[in-house]
Order: C-alpha cells, then sequence, then structure tokens
C-alpha cells in the first residue's frame, strides 16, 4: 500500500464531513427522521400517505446541491471509469443490496455509526470490505 | 415546514457531500483500493460526519418528538440477521465496481452527469424489483395465515 498524497483531501474531506454530520443533525431533530439516502428514496416506492412530501424535498435538495456550490465555486470534475454496462450492474447491485441490507454509506455508516447501532457497525464493516474486495479483484482483472 | 426542514437538510448533505470529494467515484474507489495507491480521504468525511451525528443522535434519542412536533422515528432494531449483512456484501460489490453509493449518485444526477443518471435508473431499477419481490414473496404468506 502507498498513500495517493495527489488526491488526498483531509481538511476538505473533514469540512464535508461535518456539514454531513450537519444535515444527519437537521433532519433528526427536524422530522425525526434518520437521514440514509436509499431508505428515504426506497421509501418513495411503498410509501404510506404523509410520507412522501418529505422525502421528495430531503431527494430535492440533495439534487439542487450543484446548482447552489456552483453559484460561488466550479464543481470538481470526477473521474467515472466504469462505462455503460458496469454502471448498470453497480446500480442493480447497489439499488437491491440497500433494499435488502436497510442501508447504505448514509444510515449505517453515517448515522448508524453515530447512534452505535450494532447493526450498522456491522453493515458498514460488510459493505466496507467487500468494496475493498472488489476494487482489489477488479484491478486484477484490468 | 416538514418539507422545508428535509429539503434544507437534504441540500447542506449534498454540500457536504461535494464538498468532501464523495461525489468523484474516483476518490471513492482510491479509498477502497487499500493495496494500491491508497486515498485516506473518505475516513476524513465519516469521522467528521459522525462527530457531530454523536452529539445529534445522542441529543435525539433522549427526546420524544422532533422540534417541529412529529414523532422522533429512530430505528430501534437490534439484531443481525442473514438479509442485513447478505444486503450490504451485495451494496459493497456494487459500490466497489463504480464508487458511487446513493447520495452521491443523486447529486452527481443532479449536477447533470449521464453515468450518474445511468447509475440512478438502474439502481431504481433494483429498488424496484426488491419491492416487487417482497410483495410476490410476502402477499401469499400473509393471505395464506389469514
Amino acid at each position: 500500500m502507498t498513500i495517493d498524497w495527489a488526491h488526498v483531501t483531509p481538511w476538505a474531506s473533514l469540512a464535508g464531513g461535518l456539514l454531513i454530520g450537519v444535515a444527519a443533525t437537521m433532519l433528526v431533530l427536524l422530522n425525526g427522521r434518520v437521514a440514509g439516502v436509499s431508505g428515504i428514496l426506497g421509501g418513495l416506492l411503498s410509501a404510506r400517505p404523509g410520507e412522501i412530501g418529505w422525502r421528495f424535498a430531503f431527494i430535492g435538495g440533495l439534487l439542487v446541491a450543484p446548482a447552489v456550490v456552483r453559484l460561488v465555486a466550479a464543481l470538481p470534475a470526477p473521474r467515472i471509469e466504469a462505462g455503460f454496462a458496469t454502471l448498470v450492474v453497480a446500480g442493480l447491485a447497489v439499488g437491491i443490496g440497500t433494499s435488502y441490507g436497510s442501508g447504505c454509506t448514509s444510515g449505517h455508516g453515517v448515522c448508524g455509526i453515530s447512534r452505535l447501532s450494532p447493526r450498522s457497525l456491522v453493515a458498514t464493516a460488510a459493505f466496507m470490505l467487500t468494496g475493498m474486495a472488489t476494487v482489489f479483484l477488479w484491478r486484477q482483472l484490468a | 415546514m416538514s418539507a422545508l426542514g428535509a429539503f434544507l437538510a437534504g441540500l447542506v448533505f449534498g454540500v457536504g457531500l461535494i464538498l468532501s470529494g464523495m461525489t468523484d467515484p474516483g476518490k471513492v474507489i482510491g479509498f477502497l483500493d487499500i493495496a494500491g495507491n491508497w486515498d485516506p480521504s473518505l475516513a476524513f468525511v465519516m469521522g467528521g460526519a459522525v462527530l457531530v451525528g454523536f452529539f445529534a443522535f445522542s441529543f435525539a434519542g433522549r427526546r420524544g418528538r422532533s422540534f417541529l412536533g412529529g414523532a422522533m422515528e429512530l430505528p430501534q432494531r437490534r439484531d443481525i440477521d442473514t438479509r442485513l449483512v447478505a444486503g450490504s456484501v451485495v451494496f459493497g460489490i456494487g459500490w466497489g465496481l463504480a464508487g458511487f453509493c446513493p447520495g452521491p449518485a443523486l447529486v452527481s444526477f443532479g449536477s447533470g452527469q449521464d453515468k450518474a443518471a445511468v447509475f440512478v435508473a438502474a439502481m431504481l431499477l433494483g429498488m424496484l424489483a426488491y419491492t416487487a419481490a417482497e410483495r410476490l414473496i410476502h402477499e401469499p404468506r400473509r393471505r395464506a395465515k389469514a
């Protein structure tokens, strides 16, 4: 292992993380809800009445965030190596996996670990280790 | 009011994701690539978010109602079952393949990224397939019991 010094952004990442924590704080204190993106999105597909508005509003906030950032700074250019087929397979796996496992990096990784939930600690360890194994194997194939 | 609160929370969440660098799949894969050229940035994101979240959720856990008067709906389950682990494993595979998880994918879709749109469409299809499968499996069982 070597450290990728050219790309490490400790301060920006820490600041972004603090903002994510503030956003999770807002949602739980104002709406009484956990800021789990997959759960909020998935809940739209089988939502009960009264459960739809706040979900759409939260997702809407995520979608307009780039436009708001653009008002003050240029968006960083993303590096997306995955091609069409990989994106489709990855998207399906993320959609099915987060539904089946009741959460993703935000719900389990951020909120669950903040709550010291044993379920979320196990889920986060599982998707981190599998993600690392997947990248490792993908690198061997490439 | 509850929709406005949720919108602002989503907006701050999205700005945080952009600032943290997590909307760049290359950066996420750089974190997962521990055997290669490792980018530890994601650990700083988690650290910052959990630092704030820890205090917020311990405060929220002692309240019965949110500030807007709604119920405080925090997850109560503590059991670790096959679904949790198997689902997380499948999610981890998809996350490692493309470097997108749901939040950053939606933000990147919002910025007009074509590739993020493909990912988000497939992700929604996966969620729909799950919901449909759950109905197919559980509805007959419920009817059989009734």
